[in-house]
């Protein structure tokens, strides 16, 4: 039965639960058993808490036997460190926060809570969110389930490590240049970052403000739509989150994909993606014209201009938003200092890690005097470029698809010691930011090294429901998205 | 043009963040490479375009004038490095 459950779908669980044939404190049992066991290999979960989390499953099952029901009732899930969790620590993967205890719930913490599900612990990121390897976390980098020489990919790396290992069954992310989709894709994984607004931001650490948007990773998009479900809607503590009507995001999931027009922009097919890459998602398109598709070619002629333009207002918003951290309310504080600032200096300078620093001096620059127009306002200028872009290329097509990263998961300290190789690896999904869009990778195959390749959607404005479609469609026909990795398979013994 | 040792001194003052001799030199490389990837911006034409400051155009949005808040004072002072009958203590300002 348990190897059944540790690849099950939250639609299975949810009806193993609701038919009580596993119990959630089974279940989180089972899980916490696995991560007990597997977790000192991949450094996915850096906080766990095994009372808790018990308890958070009693509670649930006590829900179900007082005659609630609901799809994500006595569902374990992990937490991307990201996420303030009350009573828990919450540390953004950095050292500054090592000793944070958060005392209050982000929403979409409080909202999984109130759906009934079990927070198995909080899973590791690379530093404030900053990085596309998990090599930047105070606590370590997280090692690929596909491979442990190689990266998980970042900054939700920890969150996909753990569902590639089936150590939870799903997790949050955030992303803001990236985030989930270039890890979901490195690990095997189905991951949505929605539409700019649609999931609320409190208790959220914040990095880039206009750019961070929270979404699910999990196995598949139906899970993704599950997840979703609970996730999305309008919260008054969140000032740009979009007042709206609830949406149902399983609802056009079993919709025909017959005269959908798949976008295909020449931007994403260049040199820059690696043959394995294009083998694996030109092999997706073909299965998307079997499927009644057809694929138009489009251009988004400034997309080359999205990291540089990224590169300015990501860190200039991050230098604002990290300028919270001084010792003095929360966080580290120096052991010793001469007077006030050099407290703020020292405090920092300790808690900062190098990746973190250097996007916070990025940031102060370009928005210094002097350079606030050539740089910031200039980089502003080009993101409506890059946005205008999406609204002529939606004109033509409903969908746009393409990698989400021009390579498979690379080995560790391959681009660690040079940032702007680094920071290209995110050259197919930071446009989507820049614009607020949804997008979402899924699993089309393997390339070098048996590494996962990730098909990326990318949908019109509040067009979730239907990339989420277009993704389950093709998870009807194919199976990679079933593939594990072996370690998750040795587990089925357990 | 490139940063040079003081300007990068100049940016961690403003930034608060203490560097070294060695980091400052490390940061100036790097950040270097950086704003050299980052130059390719200014050759793009944006003359009339309107800036972009965020990802949605919205307003804000303005609650009515009620407390919805209650006092939790003590639970967010028991996370802070120092405190002292209420107050966060920092060290002093004015002589």
């Amino acid at each position: 039965m348990s190897a059944n459950l540790i690849n099950a779908s939250l639609k299975e669980l949810a009806a193993a639960l609701a038919a009580k044939r596993v119990s959630a404190v089974e279940l989180a049992t089972l899980f916490l058993d696995r991560i007990e066991r597997f977790n000192p290999t991949y450094n996915a979960f850096i906080t766990l808490d095994r009372t808790r989390t018990l308890a958070q499953a009693a509670d649930a099952d006590a829900r179900r036997a007082a005659g609630e029901s609901g799809p994500l009732l006595g569902i374990p899930l992990g937490h991307k460190d990201i996420f303030c969790t009350e009573g828990w620590l919450t540390t953004c993967g950095s050292k500054m926060l090592a000793n944070f205890i958060s005392p209050y719930d982000a929403t979409v913490v409080a909202r999984f809570k109130q759906a009934g599900a079990v927070m198995l612990g909080k899973l590791n990121m690379d530093e404030f969110a900053m990085g596309s390897s998990n090599e930047t976390s105070h606590f370590g980098p997280v090692k690929n389930p596909w491979d442990a020489n190689r990266v998980p990919g970042g900054s939700s790396g920890g969150s996909a490590a753990a569902v590639a290992a089936r150590l939870a069954p799903a997790v949050t992310g955030t992303d803001t240049g990236g985030s989930i989709r270039q890890p979901a894709s490195l690990c095997g994984l189905t991951g949505l970052k929605p539409t700019y607004g649609v999931v609320s931001r409190y208790g959220m650490i914040a990095f880039a403000s206009s750019l961070d948007q929270a979404g699910p990773m999990a196995k598949s998009a139906e899970d993704c739509a599950l997840l979703l479900n609970a996730m999305a809607g309008f919260d008054e503590r969140d000032s740009t989150s979009l007042q709206r009507e609830a949406e149902d995001y399983t609802r056009d999931l079993a919709k025909p994909l017959t005269g959908l027009r798949i976008g295909l922009p020449q931007e994403f097919f260049g040199p820059g993606m690696g043959d394995d890459v294009r083998t694996a998602v030109d092999a997706a398109l073909a299965e998307y014209r079997k499927l009644g598709a057809v694929t138009v070619d489009i251009s988004l002629p400034n997309s080359a201009l999205s990291v540089p333009a990224y590169y300015v207002i990501a860190p200039a918003e991050a230098s604002s938003n990290l300028s919270r951290f001084d010792g003095v309310r929360y966080g580290h504080r120096a052991a010793e200092y001469a007077d006030l600032n050099d407290m703020y200096c020292k405090s920092r300078a300790e808690g900062f890690g190098a990746e973190v620093k250097r996007r916070i001096l990025i940031g102060t620059y370009v928005l210094s005097h002097g350079y606030y127009d050539a740089y910031y306002l200039k980089a502003q200028k080009v993101r409506r470029l890059i946005a205008n872009d999406f609204v002529e290329a939606f004109k033509r097509c409903d969908v746009i698809a393409g990698p989400a990263s021009p390579s498979v998961a690379f080995r560790f300290g391959e681009k660690s010691a040079d940032p702007v190789q680094m920071y290209l690896s995110d050259i197919y999904t930071i446009s989507t930011n820049l614009a607020g869009l949804p997008g979402m990778s899924l699993p089309c195959g393997f390339g070098r090294g048996g590494m996962p390749v990730g098909l990326q959607l990318i949908g019109d404005w509040l067009g979730e429901g239907r990339i989420l479609n277009v993704a389950h469609q093709y998870q009807q026909q194919t199976d990679w998205h079933l593939r594990m990795p072996d370690d998750a398979r040795q587990g089925e013994s357990v | 043009m490139p940063l040079n040792l003081d300007e990068v001194r100049r940016i961690a003052r403003l930034a608060r963040i203490e560097i070294s001799g060695a980091e400052a030199e490390k940061n100036r490389d790097q950040l270097n490479g950086i704003f050299g990837f980052i130059e390719q911006l200014q050759s793009v034409d944006t003359d009339g375009i309107a800036p972009m400051a965020h990802a949605v155009d919205v307003v804000q949005r303005l609650r009515t004038d009620a407390v919805t808040e209650t006092d939790r004072r003590s639970a967010f002072q028991a996370i802070a490095p120092e405190t002292e009958a209420g107050l966060y203590l920092v060290p002093k300002v004015i002589e």
